[in-house]
């Protein structure tokens, strides 16, 4: 054994022979892990006192190409969830349409006035994502669950890792620098949730979804929303980045001494 | 060990081994898949018999969707009301009533529930009703072809909506052989239950309407021939612009589901009146 990375945890070729690496030279491309090609960017969601706000923009992106600009990225699942996909619309065109959809079929053949809950829909969309990571196939998505769930706003996040964690309010991709700070300043804990009203929540789940607009290069203005009550699900499907600022504009001029 | 074992039997005595076979009990109704010498299969007409003990269940084809309606004997005051479901949902859109054997009924309707799952995953969309019942009719058929195995003691009536064909009503039997209905019945009842339904204005009416016909059919099927029996009466439909928030994969089109227990016990109080009404011969209590 040597200082140099290449040998480290080799067995000893004195001892044991040299190391068969031909494996590691397949004339094979790998046939497992992908990576992501028709894209869509974050999906940002609040809770509030009643329920649960949550939009994503529709846009899909090929690399830098603003390629498909309607694409709806927020999906009903059963009666009081929403779930919202970044990352890879054939992946989440895999769990949107097929996934889900049959899961809702199956849950529904019991006919026991039982139905899938927010929770539920959530642990095992974590188990699929976390399944196939494990298989070395991803599906390259990080998804926000979004409902009303035993009498509570339910939100969680899940993603191509099978990473799971929980926040009353949650961003993915670019949202997750950008569309959090400003969540966090209206409901920095649970405790918070209580105080805001519904109202309060669409307001600053739009104002986010302008920011990420004027910042993110993969974003559109065009984006849905949906709201998740104890009652229902109300969806806006045309929502657009409104109240934008522009004006300033006029006034820079060069990248420092230029006047005119 | 006995050599003549491997030794041909002598020629004749093979030839007569077996008496000659013409009909019934006389050899060809022990196997599946057996013809007898006038082309029939024996073992696919006792499971027709099994079917024909079940309690009725009727499926009626409307303008505007589709109505199945199970009699369910009860064998004992101590089963919980409503449990022990019937009719199965197969996808969404379409529902199974069967007639028979009930094990047979759940091993059948899980295989309609695989065919619509494979659909569903091939071509993205609901299976058509069609393409189901024909999907069916095959593998029931897949039963009459071994002696391994024996025929479905079912017969299965498949109703739903499609896109392309509006409602489709069903009826797959023991041998395999499914034909479309504007009506159809099944089970002990099933000479009078048809007998009525021949009479309706099908497939003209509402499924408004075919439910408070079903409820007087399945009242009327029972007093005819197991009166002395307790039954509860299961009712589903599926019906065009009925859209439930559940109903998020198939938006627009007809969802299979109970028929709402108001509607029922409605029907079920028109049917007693015209059981009273029609029936004074055989007066009730």
């Amino acid at each position: 054994m040597n200082h140099l990375p290449e040998a480290w945890g080799r067995p000893r070729n004195d001892v044991y022979g040299t190391y068969d690496a031909s494996y590691l030279q397949s004339s094979m491309p790998n046939q497992h892990t992908q990576s992501p090609i028709v894209t869509g960017t974050s999906v940002v969601a609040l809770k509030f006192n009643g329920g649960v706000v949550i939009a994503a923009d529709n846009l899909a992106s090929y690399g830098s190409l603003a390629r498909f600009t309607n694409v709806e990225r927020l999906k009903q699942v059963g009666t009081h969830t929403v779930v919202g996909a970044g990352g890879d619309i054939s992946d989440m065109q895999y769990l949107h349409e097929k996934l889900l959809d049959s899961l809702i079929i199956k849950e529904e053949y019991q006919n026991d006035g039982h139905h899938l809950r927010a929770s539920h829909i959530y642990r095992y969309l974590s188990k699929v994502l976390y399944q196939r990571r494990c298989k070395f196939d991803p599906l390259w998505n990080t998804l926000l669950v979004a409902g009303w769930d035993d009498g509570k706003p339910f939100l969680a996040s899940a993603d191509l890792l099978g990473t799971t964690f929980s926040a009353p309010a949650l961003a993915t991709g670019f949202g997750a620098h950008l569309a959090v700070p400003l969540l966090r300043r209206v409901c920095p804990d649970e405790a918070a949730v209580e105080n805001i009203t519904r109202e309060q929540a669409v307001d600053t789940i739009e104002e986010c979804m302008k920011v990420l607009f004027y910042r993110d290069a993969r974003s559109l203005s065009k984006y849905s929303l949906a709201i998740i009550t104890g009652k229902d699900v109300e969806g806006a499907a045309e929502c657009e980045a409104k109240n934008q600022s522009w004006k300033f504009a006029e006034g820079i001029r060069g990248y420092g001494t230029q006047v005119v | 060990m006995p050599s003549s074992v491997l030794q041909p039997l002598p020629l004749q005595e093979s030839i007569h081994h077996f008496p000659v076979m013409t009909s019934i009990g006389t050899g060809y109704d022990l196997s599946n898949s057996v013809f007898s010498p006038d082309g029939r299969n024996f073992q696919v007409e006792y499971a027709t018999k099994a079917v024909e003990n079940g309690g009725t269940a009727i499926g009626i084809r409307c303008k505007d969707g589709v109505v199945l309606a199970v009699e369910k004997l009860i064998g004992s005051k101590l089963l919980v009301l409503g449990s022990n479901k019937r009719i199965a949902s197969v996808d969404s859109h379409i529902g199974i009533a069967c007639s028979g054997l009930i094990p047979d009924a759940r091993h059948f309707t899980s295989r309609a529930r695989s065919e619509a799952s494979n659909w569903r995953k091939l071509y993205r969309s609901p299976i058509p009703i069609s393409s189901m019942a024909d999907a069916m009719g095959g593998y029931a058929q897949a039963y009459t072809l071994y002696s391994s195995v024996r025929p479905f003691g079912v017969t299965a009536i498949i109703g739903g909506m499609d896109e392309a064909g509006g409602p489709g009503l069903w009826m797959v039997e023991p041998s395999g052989v499914g034909w479309g209905y504007f009506g159809a019945a099944t089970g002990r009842g099933r000479q009078a239950a048809k007998a009525e339904l021949e009479k309706l204005p099908l497939p003209n009416i509402t499924v408004e309407e075919a439910v408070r016909q079903a409820a007087r059919i399945i009242y009327f099927a029972h007093d005819d021939n197991s009166k002395d029996k307790d039954f509860e009466l299961e009712m589903t439909w599926v019906r065009l612009e009925k859209g439930s928030a559940e109903d998020a994969a198939v938006k627009g089109w007809g969802k299979h589901e109970e028929v709402p227990k108001e509607l029922v016990a409605e029907a079920e109080r028109l049917a007693k009146e015209s059981m009273e009404g029609g029936g004074d011969e055989e007066m009730e209590e």
